[in-house]
């Protein structure tokens, strides 16, 4: 027992100030609400500004512009030898993360919300106790959990320095053979982000397919191209060993064909990633924890003690930074006294890989799963004009409605912009739209956008570009 | 651990109010150790733990109405489970939604009712009040502070209005395991106001929900209002088409919101001198909510008679000596008015109907269920004597009894307080020379009775002693008319002059 402890009182505290935690802080502050945001980083905005979503588009886009410039040779352009400077790509990745970190900072203390380094920990169902900062005790009315989550480690290889997304995200260097453990969407985005630095990639998925739970029409393309730009693509084939050899790493293989070892100079492990919800002093409220230690809550993001909500990776269900950002809303809102809950019928997904995927609401595979009576409208880029000027015809646009209601309950995207078309999925999705209002609402030509509309179209047995069915 | 959730009650009970903790957590719980006292609209019960165990969290605070299916008490395993136990409770919760195991799934996929602790009578009053609730967030003491703070935990309110404001009452309702189409706003504006949105019949394409389809339903009480005064022309489209009526086509636009109606938050009553609170529970709750509905809903009007029983009172107590061995022989005035009310809604099916402004039908019952209301320690209670034109005056007399009995110990089951067709209240026994009863909604029409008293009576131009019933019959206007009434009035008062009558005619 420390003497003296000083105790803050506070209405709300946020802890953890990722992209679920700060939202929430500055959505209670706009609702009236006196809010303390503690996270244990210097920096605002958690993994996926620092370690995660921001830094991997940056070095994302600038591998695509290399492979874009390698492929501009067939539009008759040629720049000669592209040289990447490794150093000056990090600095980039940096001032990018400086810039939105400042960012927030700005926009939290022009709300008067205190931010607070250090790390919380409950000592109750209304106080934390913070280690390493300027406030040692903070007594709440409400808490949000924002705490994330961070990459599960290989259990065969918990003692060596593998490397998780955090460090390959640093671009400390470009290993000469690279090998990812995890063919799920940070493994492939960062296999391509290193194939295009000059890494011999191998990917190794113990499961049948890469991006599970993705359609697998829609892989299909990410696969195509994952064989082409990796070294070699290892399905259903599992790491039973590491070993530290010279400076390098031998790595023990096994597949249906029996066991085999290779030699990596780096492994990138993307196998997961588990929420952080130990060593929070749990135990000391009655908030509840299910056995893979996602924090349990309803749907107003209330967990089962009344005053503390949790939001985010650390409560389960998609990992995303955009759900935990709505999450957080939510959670804000309701602890001012609104009536809100997290209804959402479309959490967009988007894999930025070569090319990239995104869907949104139901899949193909959980129709059918749900014997549902849907209607499927599959667009190919190959029929559409603006992908063949632009030299990118390899994707496609799936679209599921209910076959007798006609709304839109699903869809399915893989091809050039796929990230950003899903957003009018979504929207489509959580409005409840029918086909007859994609069809009928004019998209931009000439535009990848247009795709959505002749899926409708395809859906609806009435295709311009594509021809109907007999 | 072990989640129990609030087991099905039976008899078509879904919820309960919290009435008593006998567990705090962190007490040890044998199986069959009493958990918590619940009040449904029926009764008190306790509800025993399922299994032994460590009490590791409860659900809800005194007061608080919690649903069947919904998790009251999280329970630690010592080891040996009662798995027999868990099985009947799963089963039993079936009405919630279980989609996934775990409270994250179950709770998420269980549309939640905001605290719209403000009367849900028009959409501005529930905002302007929550809004109120909010900015004065900081200023109200602890215990306000807590049920502001605690929005969307406690439905209060229950998510759809029952029986009395549904608009779909007999349209399935949507499967609850696939979301309703409806746009973010017009979800969030369901949550507002309170309104299930699978019980909304969506009017757009696909069914999707809009905005208009929910305020129209969360003004359900006052919608009627105005389909009152084109009540016609909705019954004349309703027999068209009964779809269109089904999908709220009824409805003319605007009109439906009261005009002036807000309801303000009452003053501190304290600052006037000492004052006690106490929360109102489920059947004085429920009293007041079917009063509201009925009092806002229906044009009440009463026509006032006076019947001459006297020589039905002298039969009455010349027999009741002989009978009062047997069941019934107690006998009172109300089975034979009983007897003459069937013979007078028979005569009169008007008032043995019911109003459905939403599908703009008149509902005509072939059968005769009388309630007959009943002072109980709880509050009003109302039994329905099934089959009332089945039954003699002693049959009658004893089955209200028997009711009357069970109302008062907390015995009667749901089936015995449903269906009722029309409603006869007796205060005669404690007293008063007439009151104007409210309509029990949704039946057209209440019999109030009081007090039977000698007065004098002319006839035949001299001064007779005579026996007189006041009787007042209070109807909805929107089905009958004065003249009805009047007539009706006349037919039980002919009735009861004669017991001879009664015989021939009942």
């Amino acid at each position: 027992m420390v003497m003296g402890t000083l105790t803050q009182e506070v209405e709300v505290v946020v802890v953890g100030a990722g992209p679920g935690g700060y939202p929430a802080a500055i959505r209670a502050a706009d609702l009236g609400k006196e809010v303390m945001l503690i996270d244990e980083r210097a920096e605002l905005g958690g993994v996926c500004l620092i370690e995660g979503c921001i830094p991997s588009k940056a070095l994302i886009h600038a591998t695509e512009l290399v492979e874009h410039a390698r492929e501009a040779s067939k539009f008759g352009i040629s720049f000669g030898e592209i040289t990447i400077d490794i150093k000056r790509l990090s600095a980039f990745r940096r001032s990018v993360i400086d810039s939105l970190t400042g960012g927030i900072s700005m926009l939290c203390t022009k709300r008067n919300i205190e931010v607070v380094k250090g790390r919380a920990r409950f000592v109750g169902s209304n106080q934390l106790a913070v280690e390493g900062g300027d406030v040692a005790s903070v007594k709440f009315k409400h808490c949000i959990i924002a705490t994330g989550s961070r990459p599960i480690v290989l259990p065969t290889a918990k003692d060596l320095d593998l490397w998780s997304s955090t460090e390959a995200l640093e671009l400390r260097e470009v290993p000469k053979r690279l090998l990812v453990v995890g063919g799920g969407y940070i493994g492939l985005e960062l296999g391509f982000v290193y194939a295009t630095l000059g890494s011999e990639v191998s990917v190794v998925e113990m499961l049948p397919s890469l991006l599970t739970g993705v359609d697998s029409d829609l892989v299909r393309f990410v696969h195509k191209n994952a064989k082409r730009r990796f070294k070699e693509l290892m399905l259903s084939t599992k790491v039973t060993g590491v070993r530290a050899v010279d400076g390098a790493y031998e790595v023990a293989l096994e597949d249906k064909n029996g066991k085999r070892s290779a030699t990596f100079d780096r492994v990138l492990v993307a196998i997961g990633r588990r929420p952080n919800s130990e060593n929070l002093g749990l135990e000391t409220t009655n908030v509840k924890v299910d056995g893979r230690g996602f924090i349990q809550v309803d749907e107003t993001q209330r967990t089962a003690d009344p005053r503390i909500f949790a939001i985010g990776d650390v409560v389960g269900g998609y990992m995303l930074a955009h759900k935990a950002t709505r999450e957080g809303k939510v959670a804000a809102g309701v602890i001012a006294g609104h009536a809100e809950a997290f209804d959402n019928r479309a959490i967009p997904a988007v894999v930025f890989t070569a090319p990239e995927v995104a869907w949104a609401g139901l899949t193909e595979a959980q129709a059918a799963e749900e014997k549902l009576d849907v209607t499927i409208g599959r667009f190919p880029l190959t029929a559409l004009g603006r992908a063949k000027a632009m030299g990118q015809t390899d994707g496609m646009v799936k679209m599921i409605a209910d076959r007798e209601s006609q709304l839109i309950l699903g869809v399915g995207i893989v091809g050039p912009h796929a990230s950003e078309l899903v957003a009018e999925a979504a929207l489509a999705i959580e409005m409840g739209a029918t086909l007859v209002d994609l069809e009928a609402t004019i998209h931009p030509h000439p535009t990848i956008s247009e795709s959505l509309m002749e899926a409708a179209e395809v859906a609806l047995g009435l295709p311009v570009h594509t021809l109907p069915p007999r | 651990m072990y989640d129990f959730k609030l087991p099905d009650l039976g008899e078509g009970i879904h919820e309960g109010e919290i009435l008593e903790w006998h567990v705090t957590v962190g007490q040890s719980v044998a199986e069959d150790d009493p958990l918590v006292e619940i009040e449904t609209d029926k009764a008190a019960v306790t509800i025993p733990s399922p299994r032994a165990g460590v009490v590791v969290a409860t659900n809800g605070d005194v007061g608080e109405v919690v649903k069947v299916g919904q998790v009251l008490v999280s329970i630690e395993d010592n080891g040996a489970s009662a798995s027999s136990g868990a099985v009947a409770v799963a089963a039993s919760a079936s009405s919630a939604s279980e989609t996934a195991p775990g409270v994250t799934a179950s709770t998420r996929s269980t549309p939640t009712a905001p605290a719209a602790s403000a009367p849900r009578s028009s959409a501005s009053a529930a905002s302007a009040s929550s809004t109120a609730a909010t900015s004065s967030g900081k200023s109200v003491p602890a215990k306000g502070a807590g049920s502001v703070a605690q929005p969307a935990s406690a439905p209060r309110v229950s998510a759809a209005p029952v029986a009395l404001t549904a608009p779909v009452a007999s349209v399935p309702l949507a499967d609850r395991n696939r979301p309703v189409p409806a746009a973010p706003a017009t979800r969030r504006l369901a949550r507002e106001l309170g309104v299930d949105l699978y019980a909304v019949v969506g009017s757009g394409p696909g069914g999707r929900v809009t905005a208009e389809d929910v305020e129209r339903y969360a003004q359900g009480s006052a919608a009627p209002a105005s389909a009152t005064s084109t009540g016609g022309d909705a019954a004349a489209r309703g027999a068209e088409s009964a779809d269109e009526a089904v999908s709220a086509e009824a409805f003319p636009e605007g009109g439906s919101a009261i005009p002036f109606l807000e309801v303000e938050p009452l003053p501190d009553f304290s600052r006037w001198g000492p004052v006690e609170t106490e929360p109102v529970r489920s059947i004085r709750r429920k009293i007041a909510k079917r009063m509201v509905t009925s009092m806002v809903l229906v044009p009440h009007v009463c026509h006032m008679e006076e019947a001459d029983v006297t020589e039905l009172d002298e039969l009455r107590r010349a027999e009741k000596g002989r009978l009062s061995s047997k069941p019934g022989g107690k006998l009172s005035l109300l089975p034979f008015v009983m007897r003459a009310v069937v013979r007078c809604l028979k005569d009169f099916p008007m008032f043995n109907a019911s109003l459905d402004p939403f599908r703009g039908e008149l509902v005509y019952k072939k059968y005769y269920h009388v309630g007959v209301a009943a002072d109980t320690p709880r509050g009003l209670i109302v039994p329905v004597v099934r089959d009332a034109d089945h039954r003699t005056v002693l049959e009658l007399s004893a089955e209200v009894e028997r009711l009357a009995s069970a109302a008062r110990d907390g015995s009667l089951g749901v089936e015995e307080l449903q269906g009722g067709s029309f409603t006869i209240t007796n205060v005669g026994a404690i007293g008063g020379t007439g009151m104007v009863p409210t309509i029990n909604y949704p039946e057209v029409a209440i019999l109030g009775l009081a007090r039977a008293q000698q007065k004098p009576v002319v006839r035949n131009g001299r001064i007779d002693v005579r026996l007189l019933l006041p009787m007042t019959l209070a109807f909805d206007h929107r089905i009958a008319d004065g003249a009805n009434a009047a007539r009706f009035m006349n037919q039980l008062v002919y009735l009861l002059a004669d017991p001879r009558r009664l015989l021939l005619e009942s």
